[in-house]
């Protein structure tokens, strides 16, 4: 059971306001999508939750621990580029997870471990389908190819949450439909929690199980930097949650008192 | 008629003109040489290939009447030794003192301007300290060449890692890298073909060094026997010495650029 809350978060860079007063309750196997205007902190929140920046009030806690300051295993990460490991072939970029937990000294694995973890990547290599390229070096994949590698790293891992920055803003607009699939599936799968930056409207309403708009409710002509942004609306969606078994209405939207919306994707 | 930018040569033509340069060299060489010698067979500035090819046998082939030795191999060994060594000993430096210059900020704001000084001091210029504190051994002459170029190859690596990209060091963290194995599996390897690059890039200051403390204090080496033979105007021993040593280098880095390619692959543009 994994439980994101967000208690009256301000993120000031000297006197501009970034965000202001941001407070989320996020429940369990929830799929969140963050959309909002550009430069309007839906990002700089997204590395708030990563721990790369931290807050400069408020507090980010997770099942009631307040999160590390640094990125850690709790966390996964997809960017938009450049998170694959140019040295590494598809499968050993899939397999540094496991290496890197597995062996804190030498960060690689031997015998017995190590064909359980070539077993546990190839398993997910197939599921992403990236078996049959599993020998190239990321920089011969196309761009689609790489988001899906990436984004099995991640989830290899198992991290309570997920976060996802704007995971497919730079791929080819067909190869969406295949990408929110394959999203959609691992999501249900390891039952983590997603957090996904968009400017894709559209997408948004399709994937999420909770959408946030982050805009700024006040702006101040004189002085722009004067008011942050913050979330002024927070809709629970439907989703493409499958049921998950035995865990009754453990998955249902939760209600924070935003506006409520439904929509069938 | 295309664009002179977008006409490209074949291979074998490719090949050909790279031989160009090379054969008009040897050409004006030989003219020059044969005018000079037409004018007065006594001249010892620009001998002939015969002069030449005999001197290089004396070097290469006949052993030296004092020493027993071979001279150009005992000078090739002796100072392809110190190279290597020195070269070894800074590469080991260049990629532990860059890695953690560029990877940890804290060692960064300790050392990166002190290294960036460092690397100002004209190396020559401190080769009189060497000699002092050192003595005239192999010790100081590898010291020249280790000081002369591993400031340059530690700060090229500490740029280079320190321009991995953050989503990179971020994801591994993700992951559940320590500092440790974040440097161990994602930085090293990543630096060696730049280690390469670096290599290859100070290889012609390196001969500068072996050869400038050969000059000065040594009994052997490439760098020793052309200053020797120097106060004979001994042209027909330097000009094939220095061949050899321009040979020698042009092989360690096509050795290197070869080394580059088939062992990191993944490293090679545009593939």
């Amino acid at each position: 059971m994994t439980h994101l809350t967000i208690k009256g978060l301000w993120k000031e860079y000297d006197g501009q306001v970034v965000l202001e007063n941001v407070n989320l309750d996020i429940g369990d196997h929830e799929f969140v999508t963050v959309i909002g205007a550009s430069g309007c902190g839906k990002t700089t929140f997204l590395r708030i939750l990563l721990g790369v920046e931290s807050p400069t009030r408020g507090r980010v806690l997770l099942d009631g621990l307040p999160l590390p300051t640094e990125p850690g295993p709790e966390r996964g990460i997809v960017f938009q580029r450049y998170s694959l490991f140019p040295h590494l072939s598809v499968r050993d970029n899939l397999l540094l997870g496991l290496e890197l937990r597995g062996a804190k000294r030498l960060g690689r694995l031997f015998g017995k471990r190590r064909r359980d973890a070539l077993d546990k990547a190839d398993r997910l290599l197939d599921a992403v389908g990236l078996y049959a390229a599993r020998d190239r070096y990321p920089q011969q994949l196309s761009g689609g190819m790489q988001q899906r590698l990436s984004i099995a790293q991640s989830v290899i891992c198992e991290p309570q949450v997920l976060l996802l920055d704007e995971p497919f803003g730079a791929l080819d607009p067909g190869l969406t439909a295949d990408m929110h699939e394959l999203i959609v599936n691992l999501w249900n799968m390891n039952r983590m929690t997603i957090v996904m930056v968009t400017h894709d409207v559209k997408e948004s309403f399709h994937l999420g199980t909770r959408l946030l708009v982050f805009d700024k409710p006040r702006i101040d002509a004189q002085v722009p930097d004067r008011y942050g942004a913050t979330i002024t609306f927070n809709i629970p969606l439907k989703g493409r949650r499958e049921p998950p078994a035995g865990l009754g209405a453990a998955g249902a939207p939760r209600d924070t008192g935003g506006r409520e919306t439904e929509v069938r994707s | 008629m295309r664009r002179l930018v977008n006409r490209r040569p074949k291979r074998a033509q490719a090949l050909v003109l790279s031989a160009l340069p090379f054969a008009l060299l040897i050409c004006l060489y030989l003219a020059a040489s044969h005018a000079r010698l037409a004018n007065n067979p006594g001249d010892k500035l620009l001998p002939s290939p015969a002069t030449m090819l005999e001197a290089i046998h004396r070097y290469a082939v006949l052993e030296d009447e004092r020493s027993g030795n071979i001279l150009l191999w005992t000078d090739t060994l002796a100072s392809m030794r110190r190279l290597l060594l020195g070269l070894g000993i800074s590469a080991a430096l260049g990629m532990a003192c860059g890695i953690i210059i560029g990877v940890i900020p804290y060692i960064r704001a300790t050392f990166a301007t002190f290294v960036a000084a460092l690397s100002l001091i004209p190396p020559l210029a401190i080769l009189p300290i060497l000699f002092i504190v050192a003595g005239l051994g192999e010790l100081a002459k590898i010291l020249l060449i280790v000081i002369g170029i591993s400031p340059v190859i530690v700060r090229d690596i500490a740029l280079r890692s320190a321009e991995l990209p953050a989503e990179q060091l971020v994801k591994a963290q993700t992951l559940g890298a320590s500092t440790w194995l974040l440097v161990v599996r994602v930085v090293i390897p990543q630096m060696w073909p730049r280690l390469i690059d670096a290599l290859r890039l100070t290889l012609g200051p390196a001969w500068l060094f072996l050869i400038a403390a050969e000059a000065i204090a040594s009994t052997d080496g490439l760098g020793f026997r052309i200053f020797l033979v120097r106060r004979y105007l001994a042209m027909d021993v330097i000009l094939p010495y220095v061949a050899w040593i321009t040979l020698l280098a042009f092989a360690m880095d096509r050795l290197l650029q070869h080394c580059r390619s088939s062992l990191f692959a993944w490293a090679e543009p545009g593939r």
